[in-house]
Formats: structure tokens, sequence, C-alpha cells
């Protein structure tokens, strides 16, 4: 039979005033809790990887072969696969993190986000944990790409690939947090969030000469690319997984995710303490 | 436990266009309540209990839940409320201990202890078999055990459930109250819910506040409501041709001898304590009377003794949908305006 649960001793500290270990803490259990189910059921990350796997085997070898003879000149000496292998990556975070605000559209329709609303856990918490998560499936893949790719020739420059993990980490945070914001702003038309991603995941994608070179474009598209973070992303991941530290192109790759970072959590944390409305 | 003056949210719908969907709530609970607010879809129920859970922000109006005001000190009011929502707190990709330990830790246990109260509630609430199940694949039933279970782990003086038995079969709504009422006596919490089952806030709750159009338009005892303002009824027809009642009787069984016999059967109703509304309807008598149980054989014998012969006798105690019907026009179930069988007027007039 059951038994009653002792009531004679409070179950929470109820006096105290949150202050920035509070943050700390509640970012820690909001975290702790996205992992969980990735923990418990790890062959989920290999679906976020589908997309890119699929870019990999079929749009690589497209790309050598409509390039021709102009190859070599196209790619550097690194051949196709250290070219195309830093893109894949970026491509692997633009896909999942972006398409992760729709993990909490389904905690709006199911009630699992109003209840954490309810709770004293900060709003800010909320987000940020969220977002920080994003690093974690994001790594496993990038390292999975990576793992594949060396058979065929992919070249590893251990230092520059954890920078550069780390670098796409960073903007993965901030596409996450972005992402999160878009679900809360179509809570109420969640179709739209798939229109809207898809509306944009595209034209960023291209526009950053991450599945074929943009030098081989019309100047407009060049133009275009200097307002996309993610073709600043992309240069920087290509130096970077070529053991290039020290480059121009790596910094502006930093500036580029931190920008994406800082406004994405700006807006995203916006968006949160508005979201029980 | 609970003090709102003057409660009012407003909806902006665009184009200039508001909805007022709590008008000027009024409500005070006391500590140790068990309070049930009733009202049909809309009516404001779900919008003030958002008010009162700090979700939603009120246009007006001020309201002070577990000493502490919503607007000015939401953080202080989640720290002491315990909120079972309309939908399922538990995350669908989670499993069934680890989400009640996430929420231990949430309102400040430490890993070790969230994990203790944990199983404390997956045993109280009949959920230790299902601990590393995943949320989505609980049955309706569990998965609402494990919300309220949610709304518990930081014992709560005070716990809102809102429609808590919606969409449940009748088992496991009987079962799930086992629960919540097992829980409130061990900790001597206060419940406030909402529910749209009258039948719920009758047995359930002591103490009724019904809403109707963002306004509370009665609160009280449900069985103060129901004699204050439905009241017992009875209906009772005057036997006809071939019945059994009387078959060697040389009282005439034509129509004009029913309706003779009916009013003198509604003269001895009248006499009846508390009796009011007699309406009589061709062989048909019909009124409210004080104490339908005790009136009702009174009356038989009355009539025996006048030598009226009844054939068919009911007593109709009233539901809080006549309490509702009474207050509104309005029946509490939904596509049922006049409240089925029996005569809107009859009953409107005696709400009046």
């Amino acid at each position: 039979m059951t038994t009653i649960p002792v009531t004679d001793r409070p179950a929470v500290v109820l006096s105290r005033r949150p202050g920035p270990r509070d943050l700390v803490r509640d970012v820690g259990i909001v975290l702790a809790r996205e992992l969980r189910p990735l923990l418990h059921d790890p062959f989920s990350v290999v679906f976020g990887m589908v997309q890119p796997i699929v870019f990999l085997a079929l749009f690589g070898p497209l790309l050598v072969g409509s390039l021709g003879g102009q190859a070599g000149a196209a790619f550097g000496s690194g051949g196709v696969w250290q070219w195309f292998v830093p893109a894949i990556l970026v491509m692997t975070a633009l896909f999942g993190t972006s398409a992760t605000g729709s993990n909490l559209l389904f905690e709006f329709q199911t009630g699992a986000h109003e209840r954490m609303l309810v709770t004293p856990l900060s709003r800010s918490s909320l987000l940020v944990g969220r977002a920080l998560k994003e690093m974690v499936p994001l790594a496993g893949q990038a390292v999975i790409i990576v793992l594949v790719m060396l058979p065929f020739g992919f070249r590893l420059y251990p230092v520059g690939a954890l920078v550069g993990l780390a670098l796409l980490a960073l903007f993965g945070v901030g596409l996450g947090a972005f992402s999160y914001a878009l679900a809360i702003a179509v809570r109420r038309q969640e179709w739209m969030f798939w229109v809207v991603q898809q509306t944009l995941i595209f034209p960023l994608m291209l526009l950053s000469g991450m599945l074929l070179p943009l030098e081989t474009g019309p100047g407009w598209m060049r133009v275009a690319a200097r307002f996309n973070p993610l073709a600043y992303l992309v240069d920087a991941e290509r130096a970077l997984f070529a053991g290039q530290l020290g480059s121009g192109t790596v910094l502006w790759g930093w500036v580029a995710a931190l920008i994406t970072a800082v406004l994405g959590l700006t807006v995203g944390v916006r968006a949160m303490a508005r979201s029980a409305g | 436990m609970i003090h709102t003056h003057a409660l009012t949210r407003d909806f902006a719908l665009g184009r200039g266009q508001t909805v007022h969907a709590v008008r000027g709530i009024a409500l005070h609970v006391d500590s140790g309540e068990l309070v049930a607010v009733l009202g049909p879809n809309g009516a404001g129920k779900t919008t003030t209990m958002r008010m009162l859970t700090t979700l939603i922000a009120p246009t007006s109006g001020t309201a002070t839940v577990a000493g502490h005001d919503v607007v000015r000190e939401p953080g202080q009011v989640r720290r002491r409320i315990g909120y079972v929502g309309q939908g399922n707190g538990a995350g669908h990709a989670q499993r069934v201990r680890d989400e009640l330990a996430t929420q231990g830790r949430i309102y400040g246990l430490d890993r070790r202890d969230a994990r203790r109260r944990a199983d404390e509630l997956l045993d109280a609430l009949d959920l230790t078999d299902l601990a590393t199940r995943k949320v989505a694949d609980l049955s309706g039933g569990q998965r609402r055990r494990l919300d309220v279970a949610m709304g518990l782990v930081h014992r709560p003086p005070l716990l809102f459930l809102d429609e808590p038995s919606t969409g449940l079969d009748p088992q496991n709504r009987a079962n799930l109250w086992d629960h919540v009422l097992r829980m409130r006596s061990a900790a001597d919490m206060t419940i406030v819910l909402t529910t749209h089952y009258l039948d719920e806030a009758d047995s359930m709750a002591e103490r009724v506040v019904i809403v109707d159009h963002g306004e509370i338009i009665a609160d009280d005892s449900a069985a103060a409501l129901k004699a204050k303002l439905a009241g017992d009824r009875i209906v009772l027809t005057i036997a006809g041709p071939g019945s059994a009642v009387r078959p060697d009787s040389d009282c005439g069984t034509g129509p004009a001898d029913r309706a003779d016999a009916a009013a003198r059967l509604a003269g001895l109703v009248e006499r009846l304590p508390g009796a009011r509304d007699v309406v009589v309807d061709g062989d048909r008598v019909e009124a409210h009377v004080g104490n339908g149980p005790a009136a009702l054989p009174e009356l038989l014998r009355a009539a025996v003794a006048a030598d009226v012969p009844v054939g068919t006798a009911l007593l109709h105690q009233p539901t809080l949908d006549d309490v509702f019907l009474a207050l509104t026009g309005r029946s509490l179930r939904e596509g049922e305006p006049g409240g089925g069988a029996t005569d809107p007027q009859t009953r409107k007039a005696a709400a009046a």
C-alpha cells in the first residue's frame, strides 16, 4: 500500500532573494533537463545529421564533377573534402539549431512549458539553459562527421578542429536562441515556425558559400554574402580545419558568431519573459 | 491564503476590440479551504487562475496569493504555490522520476533530497512502477497523477488545479481524487480548482464559486447554494384510466376529473413547509418544497386522506446545474440551453 509523505519539514527554502548564483543554478537545472533525453537516447543525435550527411554523400561528388578541371583552383590545395567538410559541419549546426525551437513549441502544446513558468526558475534561465544545450548534440555530430570523413582522405588538424568546434558551438547557441524566440513568437500559429525557418535557412545557406564557392557567382551575390554572418563562419571554419589558427578570417568568424550569440540570447530572453501571455 | 480586489483582465483582439475575460473579481480564500470555481467555458475561470498563479498580469485590480502580491513579488508567490494546469506538466521526452526530481531541484532541493522526494511522491501516487518510463508512454490517468505529483513536490501550502480530471474516465477521475484528498489531509493544504464537472464540484469542494461572464455570481457551499437558489422540486400526476392506484374507486377518470383532482392536490401541496411556485398543468402538479424527502411522504398521506388518486410522485433534488440555471437562465451543460427535460420557464420563475 502507499504511504503518505512526511510533512513536518518545509521542502523549500522560502525567504531567499534570487541572486546571480541562482541564475547559474537555474541555467544548470534547465540545461541538465534538456540534456537528459539525449543521454537516454543518444541515437536521436544522429537524426539531426541526416540532411548534412545526404549533402556530404550526394552533393560532394557532384561538386567535384561539375567544376571539372577548375576544382583545384576553387578548393585550394586541400582538395574537395578539406573545403566541403567544414562547411557541412556549419550546415549541421544550421539545420539542427534552427529547428530546435520546435521542441519548445511541443512543450507549449503539452503544458510542460507553462508548468516551468509557474516555478521560481528565472525566465532567462529557461532560454539560456535550452540554448546552451545545443552545443552538445552539435559537438557530437561534428565528431561523427569528421571521423566518417577521415578514411576518404580528409586531413585533420586537431587544434584547429577543436577551436572550430568551439566557434561552431558559440554560433549554435545564438542560432538556437533565435529559434526559440521564433517558436515563442509563433506559438499560436505553429505551422508558421517551419515556414519562417525554411524561408530563412536556404538563402542563408546559399549566400554563405557553403555548398558552392561564391567566387564563381555574380558580383551581387558576393556583396550579399558580406552581410551574412554565416559566410564569415564558413570561411573561418575552413581556415581552422586547414590548421590556420591565426588568420584574420578566423577572427571575423568569432565576431560573427559572437554577434549571433549576443543578439540571439537578447531576443530570446525577451521573448521568454513574455511567453506566458 | 488568497485575497483579490477588483481583479480584471482584458484581452485585446486587435482592431480596437477587447474581450473582458475577467471583470472585477473579489475572491477570498482562507487557509485550509477546498474551493471549486465552476462556470461554463469562457466564463473566466482559467484566466483568473492564470492571474493567481502569476502566469499573466491583471489589467487592473490586485491579488495577494500566499501572502505576496502577484505583480510585485511573483517569485515569492511561485515558491509557495503548486500548480497543475490543463495540459501535462511533465515533458513528454523525459522520464517520470527524472522530471519529478528536476521539479524538486527547481524548488531548491539538493540532488539527494530531490531524488528522495521524487520517490516519496511516486509511491504516494502509485507511480513507482513507472519511474523509468518516458512520460509520452504513460496513459492519460497516469500522466495526470504525475502532474499532481509535480505540483506537490515542494509541499506547497496552496495548490491550484485547473480542470484536473478533464479527459479522464470515471474510474481514473475517482482515483485521482482519492489521491488529491489524501495528500490534502496529510499536508493541510489549501486547494483551489476549476472544473466543469458539476458532480465533482458538488462532492469534492466545501465551497463553490460560480463564475459567469467574468464575474462571481454565487459563492457558498454546494448544499447552501442548492437550498437557496434551486430547492427540492416535486412533480406529481393524478392516476389515469386503468390505473392500479384505486381500481375499486368510483372516482371519475376523465380529463376533467383528473384536472379537478390535480387542483385539490395543488391545494395540499400549498400547505407543505416551504412550498412555492406551485404549477398545475392538466393532471400534473409541480412545486418547490423546503425539504423534499420529508415533504413527499407527508403529501402522499394527506392525498390518501383527502381521496386524491396520485399516480406518480417524483422528487427532484437540485444539482449545481439547477443552481446555475436559476442564476443565469442557462444550463452549464453545453448544447442544452433549456436545461433538458424540464420547463425552463417554471424554474426561472422559481429563481425570481
